[in-house]
């Protein structure tokens, strides 16, 4: 399971809608013994691509060691998939960094953005609920 | 020269769940070589077996990205925190027929 307060929500798809036409992406951050994601680190994509995304290595560094200053960890990475469902693509199995992270997709393909969490683990796909917080 | 390296996540578990360990050497190279050296099963994680760094994980000394300086070849010194990343990179990938 996922849980997202409102806030982390807002800023994650937001970030994802602002990134259009390319693919947006950003690292989550929480205490890995939660299941509750606490801070959306909104970074740019290196690949600056509709069809492809890398998390520009700075921001994963600022991340981190924001993380770490609040006694957090990075728990998760989201992406949008502008013109396909919100499903990991084999890329994103092949290149997933973490087995015990995260992996969260919005789908921009529709009119409404679509939000979904997977984990990856030996290039199995599970996906897992997501609740909102704080409503 | 020992200096500090950062590990992420994924790579602490060879490293007895630390988050930060020390390594010796007076280059990056030489600092992952002491470092694969005391945690083994960290082997082909960081370095490739050719010798040039994985493309699965981003090195930073300091602030700079090492593949902008000299690659495995920067020097460091004793007040230098090395922190490996890892690369987060995937995306719907070529468009469908």
């Amino acid at each position: 399971m996922l849980r997202l307060p409102v806030g982390v929500y807002t800023e994650l798809v937001g970030h994802c809608l602002g990134g259009l036409p390319d693919e947006a992406c950003g690292l989550l951050g929480g205490d890995p013994a939660s299941t509750e994601v606490t801070a959306c680190y909104p970074a740019r994509n290196a690949a600056a691509s509709a069809r492809t995304y890398e998390v520009d290595s700075r921001d994963v560094l600022r991340a981190t060691r924001d993380a770490e200053s609040h006694g957090l960890e990075l728990v998760g990475v989201f992406h949008s998939h502008t013109h396909t469902d919100p499903y990991p693509s084999a890329t994103d199995v092949a290149q997933a960094p973490d087995p015990t992270w995260h992996y969260v997709l919005v789908s921009l393909r529709d009119e409404s953005p679509t939000l979904r969490s997977y984990r990856i683990v030996d290039g199995k796909i599970d996906e897992e609920p997501v609740v909102l917080e704080g409503r | 020269m020992t200096v500090e390296v950062r590990l992420p996540t994924v790579l602490r578990q060879h490293a007895k769940g630390q988050s930060s360990v020390s390594a010796s050497g007076a280059t990056i190279g030489e600092v992952l070589q002491d470092l694969v050296q005391t945690y083994p099963s960290m082997a082909g994680q960081v370095v490739t077996s050719e010798g040039a760094l994985h493309r699965f994980v981003n090195v930073y000394r300091n602030d700079d990205d090492v593949r902008y300086l000299e690659r495995l070849d920067t020097k460091v010194s004793d007040t230098d925190v090395i922190s490996i990343l890892p690369a987060v990179a995937g995306g719907a990938g070529p468009a469908r027929s």
